[in-house]
């Protein structure tokens, strides 16, 4: 009975149907994209990371801490926080990836994917794309904020968009390592976490909010090599605003522009090929 | 067999300690429609799962419109339209944009999957609530989009996994009859289901599988014929060593009789007035009857016909029959009464 059948794969429309062109993956991304852009509209308090918080944030900052920190170099601490309010918010937020696949997984919808002649990978490349385009409201918020407050920048148009890319690029590849933590994660709440566990310690332990300047020596190094820190610093000179970072020695505080683009490309590169790999894995059964 | 659109051969699969197939197989001719029938845990999601691309077999071979179903995954998705078991739906689109998003994930344009999406919606009298968000769908609305889901593409392969589990009667109904009209179109189907009396209805051929092996096959009048036409339970006032002995001559097989003595149970050829006659048979042995109900066969009473063994922990019947053969339980069936 087999034996017929045997003579695999007969069905030659099947075989052809299975090339699959850049066009169509495309259209696959930009599907999932809008899928996920339509929970957000459903669920507008999943926002609340890359809206309420960011101006929470720049208020607390602002008026709470602003007098008490003293830049070195001089500058106002408007100025100079901006560009790390946008560092800390940006990455915090990337935390709704994490959940966000977690919570696909969790559900039934992954198998009904899965059994669709869809290229796979859309589920995470959409995803990250999504976050994108939350991020970039978010980076609006934090800019909006901030011009209310007193922020002001001396740069041209250029620079000004290149320290939001700077930072916005950073935060595509760092949601690329929420990916592969959500991946791996039990359940949406376990998937939470990581914001608490990494990223918070990661926006914190760096020149974001104050100048390394002030901490003890080890401190001081790990925040000068932190990311976080590379890509405050490189919008921070990109705007003209203040930057003492880059009276210190480390090499990524020398050159955060270099710095933050390696940052982001390593990130992008290692993470984002573990999270197809996760996903592979986490689908298989 | 050379037309056959699915065909499984030697599946095995475990997922852990758990073995859920141990070596099924089965196949099904174009056009025709298989139901594979099994309790709760006897490997028939595990069996569409494979067939689906899901899962890989640990052991065996499969193949869907004559694809390996191992070596071109990709292809036979092309080939085939899955309902699953929970509904794999996005509950925070409407059920228009479900459909839609499934139908341009399967490479079909924006404007077609709208125009086919529409078109379905109103195949299934969901247009009314197209445009609601499926959280709030009920059980059978969330069926019958996800069976829209799995037709978008006219695929000439189904696979139905449990297309009627835990809905209510009049949704249940709505369903098979969505059914029956997919069958009339040429369509192969696979169809799980924990209900004889749905394989009975939708099925042309019946597999019934249990602990991952294939226990019987046949057409569903094949099948019932090889259990007992008909099922007899009786409740009795009070307990008696007579009453096993006096209905033993009315039924087929043997009587069971519940730890408690009150409850007596047996397959039966239905015939005209049998339950007069368990009554009289029942009195003249000086028993007083409670309550007496025949009623046509269960899975339960199909497999206990075709394997010798009840369903472990049974609760899976249809409805309230499953509920009262699976109360009687284990201990019923150890004491047994007297036999024809």
């Amino acid at each position: 009975m087999t034996s017929v059948i045997a003579q695999r794969p007969r069905n030659a429309a099947g075989n052809r149907l299975v090339t699959r062109g850049m066009a169509e993956q495309a259209r696959n991304v930009v599907s999932m994209t809008r899928r996920n852009l339509v929970h957000i509209s459903r669920e507008p308090m999943q926002l609340s990371d890359v809206t309420i918080q960011p101006v929470l944030f720049t208020v607390l900052f602002i008026y709470i801490f602003g007098g008490a920190i003293p830049i070195p170099g001089g500058g106002s601490y408007k100025d100079f926080i901006l560009a790390g309010l946008l560092a800390l918010n940006l990455t915090t937020s990337t935390m709704g990836t994490a959940v966000g696949l977690a919570t696909d997984l969790h559900e039934g919808i992954i198998d009904r994917f899965r059994a669709l002649p869809m290229w796979r990978p859309a589920v995470l490349v959409g995803r990250s794309f999504a976050d994108l385009l939350t991020a970039c409201l978010c980076a609006v918020v934090v800019a909006v904020t901030g011009l209310a407050v007193g922020w002001r920048t001396s740069a041209g148009p250029l620079p000004i968009i290149g320290g939001f890319a700077l930072v916005l690029f950073f935060a595509y590849s760092l949601s690329w390592v929420a990916a592969c933590v959500g991946l791996n994660s039990k359940s949406p709440e376990s998937a939470a976490s990581f914001g608490f566990i990494v990223l918070f310690p990661l926006a914190f332990v760096s020149n974001a909010m104050v100048p390394t300047q002030h901490m003890p020596g080890w401190l001081q190094a790990a925040a000068d090599w932190n990311p976080v820190s590379a890509v405050t610093a490189g919008a921070r000179h990109l705007w003209g605003n203040p930057n003492p970072s880059a009276s210190t020695g480390a090499w990524p505080m020398q050159h955060p522009i270099e710095a933050s683009l390696g940052w982001s490309v390593l990130i992008l590169a290692v993470a984002a090929p573990l999270a197809s790999w996760f996903f592979r894995r986490r689908t298989t059964e | 067999m050379a037309d056959a659109m699915i065909e499984a051969d030697g599946l095995f699969k475990s997922y852990g300690e758990t073995r859920a197939l141990a070596g099924v197989g089965f196949s099904v001719p174009a056009g025709s429609v298989l139901g594979l029938l099994g309790p709760n845990g006897a490997g028939k999601t595990t069996a569409v799962r494979i067939l689906t691309t899901l899962a890989r077999p640990d052991a065996g071979q499969a193949w869907v419109a004559g694809i390996d179903v191992l070596a071109h995954p990709a292809a036979v998705r092309r080939q085939i339209g899955v309902a699953a078991q929970d509904a794999t739906l996005d509950g925070l689109l409407t059920g228009r944009q479900n459909l839609v998003l499934v139908a341009e994930l399967s490479a079909m344009r924006t404007s077609q999957a709208r125009t086919r999406a529409a078109e379905l919606l109103e195949l299934f009298e969901l247009t009314y609530a197209a445009d609601r968000v499926v959280k709030g769908y009920s059980g059978g609305m969330r069926r019958r989009l996800d069976l829209a889901a799995s037709l978008l593409t006219r695929p000439p392969v189904l696979f139905l996994d449990e297309p009627t589990t835990g809905l209510d009667p009049v949704s249940r109904q709505r369903v098979w009859e969505v059914i029956r009209d997919l069958i009339g179109s040429g369509v192969t189907v696979l169809l799980t289901t924990q209900y004889l009396d749905e394989a009975d209805a939708l099925a042309d051929h019946i597999v019934v599988v249990n602990h991952g092996r294939v226990v019987a096959d046949g057409t569903p009048f094949e099948l019932k014929e090889r259990s007992r036409s008909a099922h007899v339970e009786v409740t009795l006032a009070e307990s008696g060593p007579a009453a096993a002995e006096a209905i033993a001559p009315l039924v087929g097989g043997r009587v069971s009789v519940s730890a408690d003595g009150l409850r007596l149970a047996a397959a039966v050829d239905s015939a005209p007035g049998l339950a007069t006659a368990l009554v009289r048979a029942l009195d003249r042995a000086g028993m007083l009857v409670d309550n007496i109900e025949v009623r046509q066969p269960s899975l339960d009473d199909v497999f206990f016909a075709l394997t010798g063994a009840h369903i472990p922990g049974d609760g899976n019947g249809s409805g309230a029959q499953g509920a009262s053969a699976g109360a009687a339980g284990a201990a019923e069936r150890e004491s047994e009464g007297a036999q024809a």
